[in-house]
């Protein structure tokens, strides 16, 4: 089992978590070296004119979806119309962690999700592209991300929109009639909400889990009701200055720390104890992406409540009087480029996404270009949201963000920054709203200088 | 011959990676990417000048402090645990027993007795205490208090049995002897065991101050590194994994275990291997 080892580098403290994944690793190895001599030679290229075989692995995040069996019906499906392919799923809990660690091996399954913290520039080197952006867009949406140099390196399984999952019941009782459309009105429902009943907590941060909270980094682009939102951020030396996107989110979370309508003790927060929470009406709202509706509605009838308690809202802000919502893609499957089973992965691929009915199962948007929306995002239809897809990033500048990002240790999408701006908003620190957004523009303004020159 | 296979195990898992740390820390490595680009003594010199890297060794203070709390209590008990108390065994079982639970589990029966109303706060309500009950997890001047007697609630079993073993190897006529000469059992303490166990206590001494500057496991679990209980490693991790600057992390590595030999050299110059004598 030692050869695989020669290529990993351990951290120490990651050393033992790297440990388990090379063992896993070696496990997974011994199907492909069963790899037949047609399939084998196959590479790359276009559809082969053989049918696909060989054994895939596909490694998936969802290990609930594994457990519940699941994934069970799918391989079944599969294999029923390609009966050459044998398809087994690795579960992975800590995905992105364990398998940016794998991918420095040649050994990280068939097919995987694409890690979040690969840059655009790098996936040549791990993914195998799937085809053309220009051909695949008219059969796919939500690719951007995952364009580089005109290829497509992976498919998302499924389209989320952003907004506000809420309990309906509860704002219903405190008198409310109307979606809030502005900030102001968003705090003063929440006030109502909690002098209705000092013991619901409006507005539940999840702070101690922390990735609930870059759920606010995904409304981006929603306030200017830009498509081009992302591709400026690369240009703007002050994300934070009054009024642009970024302040109007973070503000609204500011104010309502600190304005008491949050959790008490956010440290103490329980991200699977939320769900139930919300669901008997003791947390009014949360800020997820509408992958979250589904689950909160199970939550709900576990409860022993009605799936319709559970209310999805827009941000509250309104462009020229309508709402606007990002999408964006899921995580997104692709092909390792080291794979013998090219054509079987691609197949696994293609019928995910277009004959699972994954998608619509999660409640999500499918990721093919259709019209119809799902069930769960039925109070978005009422209200007449519009999506807001951000457009790719010109040629060369496709991991501009990623860069400036990374350089600046700000981390959009980490929790880190929305911790601080937490904890100075419930006064546990001394740092103002205003000092705290001066730092992050002084970052990111110095990081894009270094990114820039370098 | 039999030593071939722990050498090999020791050279591949040990040596082997912190070679590759240092070579790590030489680069811009992201964690992925293909070529890992050299760029000399640059990560070094951003662990040195950044002020925000320093910092957070003042956390590691309040688990120095911790840790000498930890040594009196756990000194405390084997001392009393040594002489022939009832129930003997079974204390020196309840003291040793924290140190055998795992620490993710010991994480998370920690973040359910600081939260709001939790059992800390409900112990206090029926003590009468009521009035102290506050945010313990939530308050950034208690925070790290609160964390740091986590782990002193964790690790005092090792210390205790260390020293247990250090003080049960004193050989006993020599208590009968101070026994007779009337020395009361402060005296014992004093003039017997102390002594006897000085180099174990030096020991522990290190032990504490490289745990203290390497805190990990328990504020990673319960708080993330949130609220100002961010420790160094917390922050080399984030460093690495977050902001995916594996070049910058692996420095900083480097430097903790340049201060930690540091530390321990030190330790010994100011505290020299002496051979006891007691008789």
């Amino acid at each position: 089992m030692f050869p695989p080892a020669r290529r990993t580098r351990l951290l120490t403290v990651a050393a033992i978590a790297s440990l388990i994944s090379l063992t896993t690793a070696c496990a997974g190895g011994g199907d492909t070296s069963s790899a037949d001599a047609a399939s084998a030679s196959g590479g790359s290229g276009a559809a082969a004119a053989a049918a696909p075989s060989g054994d895939i692995t596909v490694l998936t995040w969802r290990t609930d979806l594994v457990t519940d069996g699941t994934f069970d019906k799918y391989k079944a499906a599969f294999e029923a119309k390609y009966p050459e392919v044998t398809v087994s799923f690795e579960g992975i809990t800590d995905y992105e962690g364990e398998v940016k660690t794998r991918m420095n091996t040649s050994d990280y399954g068939d097919v995987l999700a694409i890690v979040n913290t690969i840059t655009p520039a790098q996936m040549p080197d791990f993914f195998e592209p799937l085809g053309d952006a220009a051909a695949m867009e008219k059969t796919y949406r939500f690719l951007t991300p995952k364009i580089f140099a005109g290829k497509v390196y992976g498919i998302p399984v499924v389209g989320n929109t952003q907004g506000i999952v809420y309990n309906k019941k509860v704002w219903a009782d405190a008198g409310i009639t109307a979606v809030p459309t502005t900030s102001e009105e968003f705090l003063k429902d929440l006030q109502a909400i909690k002098d209705k009943d000092p013991s619901v907590v409006p507005l539940y941060t999840n702070y101690k889990d922390g990735w609930p909270l870059t759920q606010w980094e995904s409304h981006r682009g929603e306030i200017s009701a830009d498509p081009e939102f992302d591709n400026k951020l690369g240009q703007d030396d002050a994300p934070w200055a009054e009024g642009t996107d970024h302040f109007v989110i973070d503000s609204l979370l500011y104010d309502a720390v600190n304005q008491k309508l949050t959790e008490a003790d956010p440290t103490t927060t329980n991200w699977e104890e939320s769900k139930n929470l919300i669901a008997t009406g003791k947390v009014s709202a949360m800020t997820l992406g509408s992958w979250a509706i589904s689950q909160m509605q199970k939550a709900a009838t576990d409860a022993g409540n009605p799936a319709s308690d559970i209310g999805y809202m827009p941000f509250p802000h309104q462009k020229d009087g309508k709402f606007y919502a990002t999408v964006g893609g899921d995580y997104a499957q692709a092909i390792n480029v080291n794979s013998t089973h090219k054509e079987a992965a691609r197949a696994w691929i293609d019928w995910f996404n277009t004959e699972s009915g994954f998608a619509d199962a999660q409640g999500g948007l499918s990721p093919l270009i259709d019209p119809k929306a799902p069930a769960t995002l039925a109070d978005f239809e009422a209200l007449g949201v519009e999506y807001v897809l951000q457009n790719p990033a010109p040629a060369g500048k496709e991991s501009l963000v990623n860069d400036i990002d990374k350089e600046a240790e700000i981390g959009l999408y980490a929790p880190e920054f929305v911790q601080r701006l937490v904890d100075s908003a419930r006064g546990a620190s001394d740092e103002t709203k205003q000092q705290i957004f001066d730092d992050l523009n002084a970052k990111w303004a110095a990081a894009r200088t270094t990114v820039d020159a370098g | 011959m039999f030593l071939a296979a722990p050498l090999v195990l020791l050279l591949l898992f040990t040596y082997y990676p912190v070679v590759n740390m240092f070579w790590y820390s030489l680069t811009s490595w992201d964690g992925l990417d293909k070529t890992k680009e050299f760029v000399g003594l640059d990560n070094y010199v951003a662990v040195f000048t950044r002020p925000d890297i320093f910092k957070v060794f003042f956390v590691s203070l309040f688990y120095l402090g911790g840790s000498v709390v930890q040594m009196a209590l756990a000194l405390y008990f084997a001392t009393i645990l040594s002489f022939s108390t009832r129930f003997k065994s079974f204390f020196k079982g309840i003291i040793f027993f924290p140190y055998m639970i795992n620490g993710v589990a010991i994480a998370l029966i920690f973040v359910y007795f600081f939260q709001p109303g939790g059992t800390l706060d409900s112990l206090l309500e029926q003590l009468g205490a009521g009035g102290l009950v506050q945010q313990w997890l939530g308050n950034p001047s208690v925070i790290n208090v609160s964390l740091a007697g986590t782990s002193v609630w964790r690790y005092m079993g090792l210390n205790f049995v260390l020293f247990l073993g250090a003080i049960q190897s004193i050989p006993g006529q020599l208590y009968e002897a101070a026994e007779i000469d009337g020395a009361n059992r402060w005296q014992q303490f004093r003039f017997i065991i102390a002594p006897g166990i000085k180099s174990i206590i030096g020991l522990s001494f290190i032990l504490a101050v490289s745990g203290s500057l390497a805190v990990f496991e328990i504020p990673f679990i319960m708080t993330g590194g949130a609220n100002g209980s961010e420790t160094f490693v917390i922050k080399t991790v984030k460093m690495a994994f977050t902001h995916n600057k594996v070049g910058l992390a692996s420095a900083m590595a480097v430097v903790l275990l340049g201060i930690v030999l540091i530390m321990t050299w030190v330790q010994r110059k100011v505290v020299p291997e002496e051979k006891v004598n007691l008789t």
